[in-house]
């Protein structure tokens, strides 16, 4: 089963180490919040991936089951 | 037309400028609130292919059952009166008009759903709404009020009648849209599974109780069955709140209205959160099947207004009614709302008309709630529709249109019966 990225948008703060990690999948708007890349990470993505999630300030990331209907 | 929606029209009965229809009149003209077994009415209502009227058209049926399977003779039934959008009138007039045919709908979803409570959520800026609401809860006492229902005041803030903002202000929080999941089926007020449901939408329920799903479904079209009430606003002869069949088209609406008052330029079809259409577009749409009901509000825009100001005035109020709890929206909004600002005034740049255009990429379902995602569509909308207005700002750095704005709120006066 593959995982997606997702940001809880009311969580995050725009610290932006998730784009620094993952820009594979994550891209900063204009105001420095992430536009998240929905394709399911895997392989080596998934190991770059975790780590993003660990490290935002904020617990804002997170990975979930491909298809899971929320954010 | 008339003929079809006798009998199903939710303000039949007596004038209204008699105001409110008490218990009395209201058992006397419809009968007694009918009573189903288990979720038979739910049955009903998707024969009737009723959808909600709170601006989502989700499916009535599908909500109740949801929240039915849910519940072990606990859930609550939110009856959502909010309608903080600043263009409607509809559910005010037909709370204040129709006080009991909204309870028969609260206290029907009650049944259905197996709930112990019920709670009508009303705008306290409409305190006439309050009023109506509360003294009809209070003429049924000792007769017919199987569960508690309770008022409670709605903060007047845009956003507060959004479903899960209504649901933190009852938890005792701040009206601020939450995340979802948990959705209210699943867990709502006091954590219970609950449904919100847009007050006009549990009056239909009232109705197709008492007719059945055939006479409802006569009415109306596929995908837009029954009446509407709509709101219809600015250049017509009479503003005001109107039942129509469904899926009437603009330029019906625009008639039962009393007609424009001067050559029209645009629609606005669907309030704050809805979309913008060139009038030349608009006469021959479906409201609901051709284009999305939203709140049911109608602005008629008419030519020799500055579509540019218009926008400004739109965009700077939704950003305003921002929650300010997702960056995207919070942040997005406001410079979008500074740059429509920039472009009303003549000041701005074909870059920063470019810039609208890649905001409005970017911001669109970044939130926690749809607030954002309806500005966005909003503004996108409006750009199109006033795009040569926009070009005349940017060339020329203003034009010498009126600068009049729809935000004052219409008069909510039922006019077509």
């Amino acid at each position: 089963m593959s995982s997606q990225v997702r940001v809880n948008p009311i969580r995050c703060d725009a610290y932006g180490m998730c784009a620094e990690l993952l820009p594979e999948r994550i891209t900063l708007d204009d105001w420095g919040y992430p536009i998240i890349d929905s394709r399911p990470v895997g392989g080596q993505l998934l190991e770059l991936a975790r780590k993003a999630v660990a490290a935002c300030p904020t617990a804002a990331l997170r990975l979930a089951a491909e298809g899971e209907p929320s954010r | 037309m008339i003929e079809r929606a006798s009998g199903i029209r939710l303000l039949d009965g007596p004038p209204t400028t008699t105001g409110s229809e008490s218990l009395a009149e209201h058992q006397a003209r419809l009968g007694a609130r009918p009573s189903f077994r288990g979720g038979d009415l739910i049955a009903i209502l998707e024969a009737a292919e009723l959808r909600g009227r709170g601006g989502a058209s989700f499916s009535t049926a599908q909500k109740w059952a949801a929240v039915r399977q849910r519940s072990r003779g606990n859930a609550v039934v939110v009856a959502n009166g909010a309608e903080t959008e600043p263009l409607s009138g509809k559910d005010r007039a037909l709370m204040v008009l129709r006080p009991h045919l909204v309870l028969d709908g609260v206290l029907l979803a009650a049944e259905a759903v197996a709930a112990s409570r019920a709670v009508l959520y009303i705008s306290r800026a409409h305190e006439d709404a309050v009023r109506a609401m509360t003294s009809a809860i209070a003429e049924r006492r000792g007769s017919d009020l199987p569960v508690p229902v309770t008022v409670v005041r709605a903060p007047r803030r845009y956003i507060a009648g959004q479903e899960t903002a209504a649901i933190a202000h009852l938890n005792g929080g701040a009206a601020r849209p939450t995340m979802v999941p948990p959705r209210p089926y699943d867990r709502g007020v006091d954590g219970r599974p609950t449904v919100v449901q847009n007050v006009e939408t549990l009056a239909h329920a009232a109705v197709i109780a008492r007719r059945g799903a055939a006479a409802y479904r006569s009415a109306g079209t596929q995908g837009a069955t029954g009446t509407v009430l709509l709101t219809i606003a600015a250049a017509i002869h009479s503003p005001g709140v109107y039942e129509l069949e469904g899926g009437s088209t603009i330029a019906q609406a625009v008639s039962a209205g009393g007609g424009a008052t001067t050559s029209v330029a645009a629609v606005l079809v669907g309030g704050y959160f809805g979309r913008w259409v060139a009038a030349e577009d608009a006469w021959d749409l479906r409201l609901g099947v051709d284009v999305p009901l939203g709140s049911a509000a109608l602005a008629i825009f008419p030519h020799g207004w500055c579509g540019v100001t218009q926008i400004a005035a739109l965009v700077a109020f939704l950003a305003r009614e921002s929650a300010r709890q997702c960056g995207p929206c919070e942040h997005g909004l406001a410079s979008l709302a500074a740059t429509t600002d920039e472009l009303a005034g003549g000041r701005a740049k074909p870059r920063d008309a470019e810039r609208l255009q890649r905001w409005i990429a970017q911001i669109a379902g970044r939130g926690a709630c749809h607030h954002p995602d309806g500005a966005v569509v909003l503004l996108s909308s409006a750009l199109r529709v006033f795009a040569a207005d926009v070009n005349t700002h940017l060339r020329r750095g203003g034009c010498d249109r009126d600068q009049a704005t729809l935000l004052p709120a219409p008069d909510w006066t039922i006019r077509g019966r």
